[in-house]
């Protein structure tokens, strides 16, 4: 074994319990209750601890987390950033967790070497580094298991806002909510258009009362999607377009000549009723 | 080099594009096209690109230039069966056929034209 594994070795071997101790009061120092000063953390040190000892056992490199001897340590600390994250621990609290293991780790560097300055202090810096590293790791892990739910999430948003439905024989609806950008405009196209096809619908209404703002781009994107329609043989209205939003379309010079508009969905519906010729009455007086 | 063919359906022409244009058969078929019309006078072209499944903008130009073409000879053009994909591509590539009359399928197509040239029998033409 290498001399500073040997030094390691005992430290962490040396009172368990008391290691574990000494971490969580540190843990629990930051004053923060998702730090994880309670009985999961406990379990969490506990393991984290038995990992570590192992490797260190096993002769690790103490310098290079990426060492295939750390393979275990790595997944408990992978382990342990998913956990965090999911409970919603902030990366901080979570990177202070494996961070606080320095103080018991000095504390037996102390005691065991305090004879020797020296070589307290060389022990105390490969520590550092080893603790540097592991707390860099489950930083790491944290963030992408966040980003990872982020895209999820915005998957999910996206697929859960393009509803086609289909309002009157041959006349198609999509009401648009959030804001419109370009992987959006392009999945509502891609959907409309195939329902075009699917049902041979010769007129589609795009219902924009949901969407927040019109700018150039969105309006872009929209003429984008009204060309496409025409370009299958298809008609489109474009409706729920709301008075500040006229105001803004007119202010910024967008050009919405040979689109149909209406103000409401209502209106929309109308004028597709009256293009295919239906008549709408009313029965009662 | 394949040809398109292209029959003629009453006062109609039709032609159904069921692979994929190279620009020497796309060429071919604007020729043929043209001498078609001028010979039988018809007054209608039916261009069905349902079976079209990649477009590049030379195809989308020499859809936009065979409608051209026609209306000068006096004709009617109607593209019909787009599919989704290619209707997106031609709007990403900045076509948007702006002379180009279209229609979901072939039946629609044919309706549209039909009228046209009932229209076009009723009201004698001033040019």
């Amino acid at each position: 074994m290498k001399q500073d594994n040997a030094v390691f070795d005992q430290v962490l071997k040396a009172d368990p319990e008391q290691f574990l101790k000494e971490w969580l009061s540190e843990v629990g120092r930051s004053g923060n209750a998702s730090a994880g000063a309670g009985a999961t953390g406990l379990a969490d040190a506990r393991e984290l601890l038995g990992a570590l000892a192992a490797a260190v056992a096993a002769d690790a490199d103490l310098k290079n987390l990426q060492d295939a001897a750390w393979a275990r340590t790595r997944s408990v600390l992978a382990a342990l950033s998913q956990s965090r994250a999911a409970q919603g621990a902030s990366a901080g609290d979570t990177s202070y967790f494996v961070m606080a293991l320095k103080r018991p780790l000095f504390i037996g560097l102390d005691k065991h070497l305090g004879s020797d300055p020296k070589a307290a202090f060389d022990a105390a810096w490969t520590g550092t580094v080893l603790i540097d590293q592991l707390a860099q790791f489950t930083a790491s892990t944290y963030q992408r298991i966040r980003e990872d739910v982020i895209a999820r999430q915005q998957q999910e948003l996206l697929e859960l806002s393009t509803p086609v439905v289909k309002l009157w024989e041959g006349v198609l609806a999509v009401p648009m909510i959030g804001t419109l950008d370009s992987s959006r405009t392009q999945l509502v196209m891609e959907t409309l258009l195939t329902r075009i096809v699917e049902t041979g619908s010769e007129l589609a209404i795009i219902d924009i009362t949901g969407v927040p703002t019109v700018d150039t781009l969105v309006a872009q994107h929209l003429l984008k999607t009204v060309t496409a329609i025409r370009l299958m043989g298809a008609d489109c209205i474009i409706s729920g377009i709301r008075p500040q939003i006229a105001q803004t379309i007119v202010h910024l010079g967008i050009d919405l000549q040979g689109i149909t508009t209406k103000a409401s969905l209502a209106d929309a519906l109308q004028l597709a009723m009256k293009k295919a010729g239906y008549l709408v009455t009313r029965n009662k007086a | 080099m394949e040809r398109i063919p292209i029959l003629r359906m009453g006062r109609a022409l039709l032609v159904t594009i069921q692979i994929d244009l190279q620009d020497q058969v796309a060429l071919q078929l604007q020729d043929d096209l043209s001498a078609q019309i001028e010979r039988t006078g018809a007054k209608g072209v039916l261009i069905d690109i349902s079976a079209l499944e990649i477009v590049d903008s030379f195809v989308g130009r020499m859809l936009a230039s065979i409608s051209g073409i026609a209306a000068v000879l006096d004709a009617t053009t109607v593209v019909v069966g787009m599919q989704p994909a290619v209707a997106i591509t031609l709007v990403e590539l900045g076509l948007s056929l702006d002379g180009v009359r279209t229609a979901l399928n072939v039946e629609r197509g044919m309706q549209m034209l039909a009228a046209d040239i009932a229209d076009d029998d009723r009201t004698p033409s001033d040019d």
